[in-house]
């Protein structure tokens, strides 16, 4: 977010504009984040709490959320539980105070660990293809290069649901319907494109006298590529990454249409966390916070590169 | 500018000279690498969204139905593209669309250029605050309509709180999901808070990339402030407000995840967005050849809004 500024005293301006400007900005920054924090408050909320009206800001924290959103539990008489041994763990405690017992583990965990496989798989070869693409396209004289590169973004342009129409018969077709693979394809021809046009900007910026030298001393254009160019775009390259693991991990039309259990994702998965009676907040408010926390810390990470990525490199600051 | 700082580290180290290898990459043309380097991602582009489109164009004449595979299919020529551009269910649809996407870009640009405008003054702290901004953005949409569904619950919910105590209504007097003059305007909400970070990011590249030297010409020339802003600040941002716009204008008009999760379409069908009738029409009632060619005219219509965004990026760029 810094750029470099020459300070002068006509443009600068005055400190009460900035005191107004900052607090209205602040303001603002205030009321965005209250969603968010309602939501990791109701995840160590009982669900009473949760439910209750006017709404609890002060309340005694509960992991009975975290407790449900790990387990699946089954309801059953007093005598029944009486007549079990002590609870196992602090789960089983609380859903026994609720006359239940903890049946077993809840699919939340293998959905997450989906998540990881497909958002990890696909960024890779998203990445591999994209960076080769972009040295491709920013160094040598490709015929209809421009084309080819509109190309490559308009695949983007697509409504996700065009698209996963005859992805779904074709998926059904070669057998890759609800498996981790198949995502992984699909989230790598879609985030192949913001790949290459993000790396192609970052490639253009390092100059080709640096691999030229190199070759002069004897490297192969291959080699050049390898040791000299790849060294020079590590920052553009995890940039990129990040921004095509957090597509990868945000995803849910194709995910929702397309994976039913197997190879399903947390995004569809989380809002059909129920319990007795309609859906349990203060478990989807845990699923939610424990899905969220990733992308905030890459946010932090990503600040320097945001812009270009939403972009596709178009604005580079 | 990292970018910069790194090359003057570089170190030529000794090249290992593995013959064989080397004798065979050297024997590649430029050419030869560049095709390498290419093909592969125009081949996955080409099997994963080219081949599917052309199925799509196919399917989209006939009347294939996915859940029936063994009906014989029919040719129909263009039957359903004329019975979808005559039918009043997808002109409601199309204009559900046209008032999510003209009042979400609208309040998204007049909120993230006020706040872009606001953040260049460069109070104390401002970088921080930049990011906590940004934060909506990144989330997952699926997710983000799901916890507000949460929100605007109308006894429990915290946004019929927030209201009731600011108006004094009772909290339980309105349901921004399940009414019909409201839900319109709940999913548009949503989609502000998520995305007015977004154009509140370019606007801010927009005013950083105008020059001090302008405004310092302009105070020697005694220009007021207002006149600096309508005659400086606001031409100059303006390919990137522009540019903004397309972005949000075509995402919007795809959009799904959000509002399938916020109203799926509901209630009735006052919130049902192109692509929701989209997926009502290929994935439960399994029409897949009428699917198809709504899909196609979609398809074609973001094309359009695509090529004249590329052209607006062209601008941008050359400036």
């Amino acid at each position: 977010m810094t750029s470099a500024t020459t300070a002068h005293s006509v443009v600068e301006p005055s400190a009460t504009t900035r005191r107004f400007a900052g607090s209205l900005v602040i303001l603002y920054a205030i009321i965005t984040m209250i969603p968010l924090v309602w939501i990791m408050l109701t995840a160590f909320k009982s669900p009473d709490d949760a439910i209750s009206y006017p709404p609890k800001v002060m309340f005694k924290p509960s992991l009975e959320g975290f407790c449900n959103l790990f387990t699946t539990r089954s309801r059953q008489t007093p005598e029944f539980i009486r007549s079990l041994g002590p609870p196992q763990g602090m789960c089983d405690e609380i859903a026994r105070s609720r006359n239940m017992v903890v049946a077993g583990p809840s699919n939340y965990v293998p959905r997450f660990i989906n998540s990881l496989i497909i958002a990890f798989g696909s960024t890779v070869l998203a990445v591999a293809l994209g960076t080769l693409s972009a040295y491709g396209f920013s160094r040598f004289r490709v015929p209809l290069k421009d084309d080819l590169l509109f190309f490559i973004l308009s695949t983007r342009m697509m409504p996700p649901i065009a698209v996963a129409i005859p992805i779904y018969l074709m998926y059904r077709t070669v057998g890759l319907s609800d498996t981790r693979l198949g995502m992984i394809l699909l989230y790598t021809s879609v985030n192949v494109s913001l790949a290459v046009w993000l790396l192609k900007g970052f490639i253009d910026e390092i100059p080709r006298e640096y691999e030229e030298a190199a070759m002069i001393d004897g490297y192969t254009r291959f080699q050049a590529f390898v040791k000299v160019v790849l060294p020079q775009a590590t920052t553009g390259i995890a940039a990129t990454a990040i921004f095509c693991l957090i597509f990868a991990w945000n995803e849910y039309a194709f995910a929702v249409l397309l994976t039913s259990g197997n190879a399903q994702t947390a995004p569809p998965f989380i809002p059909i966390i129920i319990g007795e009676g309609g859906q349990d907040w203060p478990a989807v408010a845990a699923g939610t916070t424990l899905f969220l926390v990733p992308i905030v810390v890459f946010t932090v990470l990503l600040r320097k590169h945001l812009l270009r990525g939403i972009t596709f490199g178009a604005v580079r600051k | 500018m990292n970018e910069l700082s790194a090359s003057s580290r570089i170190t030529y180290r000794a090249v290992m000279v593995r013959p064989g290898v080397a004798r065979r990459i050297r024997g590649l043309s430029d050419k030869t690498l560049a095709w390498l380097f290419i093909t592969p991602t125009i081949l996955l582009l080409l099997a994963i969204n080219i081949f599917p489109l052309l199925w799509t164009i196919y399917l989209s004449f006939t009347n294939y139905r996915a859940n029936r595979a063994n009906v014989p299919t029919i040719w129909l020529g263009a039957d359903w593209y004329r019975s979808i551009l005559t039918d009043p269910d997808i002109w409601a649809a199309m204009q559900v669309t046209a008032h999510f996407v003209i009042w979400t870009v609208l309040i998204e640009t007049v909120l993230g250029f006020g706040l872009a405008y606001l953040i260049d003054k460069k109070f104390r702290g401002h970088g921080m605050w930049t990011t906590i901004i940004l934060l909506p953005m990144m989330l997952s949409p699926a997710v983000v309509g799901n916890f507000w569904t949460f929100l605007y619950q109308p006894q429990i919910g915290l946004f019929n709180y927030v209201v009731a105590f600011f108006t004094g209504r009772a909290a339980s007097s309105f349901q921004m999901l399940g009414d019909v003059t409201l839900s319109p305007w709940a999913i548009v909400i949503v989609d502000a808070w998520m995305w007015t970070p977004y154009v509140m990011l370019i606007c801010l590249a927009g005013l950083r990339s105008i020059p001090d030297y302008i405004y310092e010409a302009a105070e020697v020339d005694r220009a007021t402030k207002w006149r600096q802003f309508w005659s400086i600040t606001l031409p100059m941002a303006l390919p990137f407000i522009m540019l903004a716009v397309l972005f949000r204008g075509i995402e919007n008009f795809k959009m799904f995840d959000m509002v399938n999760l916020l109203t799926g379409g509901g209630p009735g069908s006052t919130t049902e967005v192109a692509s929701i009738t989209l997926k009502r029409a290929a994935f439960e009632s399994w029409r897949t050849g009428y699917s198809s060619a709504f899909a196609i005219i979609l398809f074609v219509t973001v094309f359009g809004l695509a090529n004249i965004y590329v052209k607006a990026l062209n601008r941008v760029k050359s400036r």
